[in-house]
């Protein structure tokens, strides 16, 4: 299979590659070029691929209709401490998992796995009713709760323990020659050598939060509260009709930085993700 | 002090470790248990009531909502919408993501590019991508626009029920089929060299060598992909939420979203229990039935 290839067959690969990206590069093009086409122009036929008149107040009327500056701060700051949140105890429970004996680990590591069966599509309803009791409907908390201790987070307390059992003892043996104790050992020693783990669980764990969908629409009415993509189906005009390019605005603005951020760091992004304990 | 507690003092290594791993596993197991288990089993006790919001009552039923379950003519074609949904996307997830894995094990130049382009729908915003292709799908959008241009009229993608699930099915394959592309491209990189060396020596052929060799040597990244890409396919929202609101009729309501129009629409939260009871089942049942296939079919484990 590994082969050197003929320039034909070369060309033949190439093309057909091209041919396959367009559904995966075609949309975030069109969704940028129509965020700033004026809405006259926006069903044009033929379809533009670039515009043929530039409008470029469909951002500032992004911020108009919606507290969008706000709702963008919320997705980023809730994202931020589920990320946070999930590496801190995933990794102790991972690495405690991994590493320590204690009677009756076996037992609760399985009462924890149980949390990968139960995605909280299944317990929204109960969620949703302690979540009223305790004052929290139309909070953040529901948002931050669920993820750092449900299905996702039991998937990286699970990736950190595949990764923490292959470390070899030795390091820690010695470091408890030299006295230091059981969380020294975890803080200096074992945890700066699970980076790639615990970055693959920070993207994953970011991704997760920056897409929640109906954790939001659940717990969430008041417009000042909305995440982003609650907020992204809500520009429309009084006939309920969906004003296209100001949507598209904002879906750039969702959508940009991220992207920026993975393309920038795509090797750490997509080797952390193939080397962790996902390989099977 | 005798000499025996000097020699034995009781914080030994063993009992220190011990307090230091239930205080390590403490967070994760504590918030699971109020977060996910405790919720479940609630979920099952909702289920055997009857629950009026607006009237405010709370009735103990039995089996009722069950069933209610057994007799609800939506619910035939709502477990059929998830079926097809789920089976459509993972087989042309599965295959799609392993013709691009190899596609991308070629020797060629470039290719760091290729692969950061067919992953990028994975880190756009799930809800801008949906929105993205609802635009698209549009009778007089995007695509129909491009399609006229050759003469072709395009359907009404997202109104028609035969192409509106074949639309939310597509739109979800390419948001994420890069994950499972990245999985198969390490497990393809993984296979010993000297295999194919030696099946060419042989005098196999390409497509011999890819049977033979290629899928056993990642039958476990297959397994592993296809647990995760089904798991996840029952979790569709967003993108139904976004594209069809379960229609036209009920031709994309698949199980999440029908229990989500039962709890919070209709609020009728007894029998949207029920429905999340009969959600954890199918997970579970398939989730086992797949570990136990991986015992049997899977020719090879590292």
């Amino acid at each position: 299979m590994k082969t050197e290839l003929s320039p034909r067959v070369k060309v033949a690969l190439y093309g057909l590659m091209c041919v396959l990206l367009i559904p995966f590069v075609f949309p975030t093009w069109w969704m940028v070029t129509s965020s700033v086409k004026p809405i006259s122009d926006i069903f044009a036929f033929p379809p533009d691929l670039w515009p043929r008149r530039f409008d470029w107040t469909t951002y500032g009327k992004v911020f108009e209709l919606q507290p969008f500056a706000q709702q963008y701060w919320n997705s980023a700051y809730i994202a931020a401490v589920v990320t946070l949140g999930t590496m801190v105890f995933s990794s102790m429970a991972g690495y405690a998992f991994a590493r320590i004996k204690f009677p009756g680990a076996n037992l609760l590591f399985t009462i924890v796995l149980l949390g990968l069966l139960i995605p909280s599509e299944v317990t929204i309803v109960p969620l949703f009713q302690m979540f009223l009791k305790w004052g929290m409907i139309n909070t953040h908390w529901p948002l931050i709760l669920v993820p750092i201790f449900g299905a996702p987070s039991v998937f990286a307390t699970f990736v950190m323990r595949q990764f923490f059992i292959a470390l070899p003892g030795e390091l820690e043996e010695a470091a408890r020659v030299d006295g230091l104790g059981r969380f020294k050992i975890f803080w200096i020693i074992a945890l700066p050598l699970a980076k790639p783990a615990l970055g693959a669980v920070a993207i994953f764990t970011f991704l997760h939060s920056w897409n929640l969908y109906l954790e939001p629409i659940v717990f969430i009415s008041a417009r000042n509260m909305f995440t982003l993509p609650q907020a992204l189906t809500q520009f429309t005009d009084a006939y309920g009709g969906a004003m296209w390019n100001i949507q598209m605005a904002a879906a750039t603005m969702t959508a940009l930085p991220v992207l920026a951020v993975f393309i920038i760091a795509q090797k750490q992004f997509v080797e952390g993700l193939a080397h962790t304990g996902l390989k099977g | 002090m005798t000499s025996q507690s000097r020699k034995r003092p009781f914080w030994t290594i063993e009992r220190r470790d011990a307090v230091a791993g239930y205080a390590f596993i403490a967070p994760q197991l504590i918030g699971t248990l109020v977060f996910v288990l405790f919720p479940l089993a609630l979920v099952f006790w909702y289920s055997l009531h009857e629950w009026n919001v607006l009237a405010n009552s709370f009735n103990f039923v039995g089996d009722a909502n069950y069933q209610q379950l057994l007799r609800d003519p939506s619910l035939p074609k709502v477990l059929t919408a998830s079926a097809v949904f789920s089976a459509g996307l993972v087989v042309l997830n599965m295959s799609l993501a392993l013709l691009l894995a190899i596609l991308l094990d070629q020797k060629l130049r470039g290719m760091v590019i290729f692969r950061t382009l067919f992953f990028s729908p994975v880190v756009v915003s799930l809800v801008a991508w949906t929105i993205v292709w609802s635009f698209l799908l549009q009778n007089n959008g995007g695509i129909n626009g491009f399609l006229q241009m050759f003469g072709v009229t395009g359907p009404n993608w997202l109104r028609n029920p035969e192409t509106a699930m074949l639309s939310v099915i597509v739109v979800q394959v390419f948001k994420n089929v890069g994950l499972n592309m990245i999985l198969f491209l390490a497990a393809l990189q993984g296979v010993p060299k000297e295999l194919y060396e030696a099946a060419r020596v042989d005098g196999a052929s390409p497509f011999k060598q890819f049977r033979r060799i290629t899928v056993p040597m990642i039958s476990p990244t297959i397994l592993l992909t296809s647990i995760i890409t089904i798991v996840g396919s029952l979790q569709v929202f967003a993108q139904i939420a976004v594209l069809t609101q379960g229609g036209p009729g009920v031709s994309t309501t698949v199980l999440v979203y029908y229990l989500y129009q039962q709890a919070f629409q209709f609020h009728f939260f007894g029998y949207g229990s029920t429905l999340s009871i009969l959600l954890f089942l199918i997970v579970a049942v398939l989730t086992f039935a797949q570990w136990q296939l991986r015992k049997r079919i899977v020719f090879y484990e590292n």
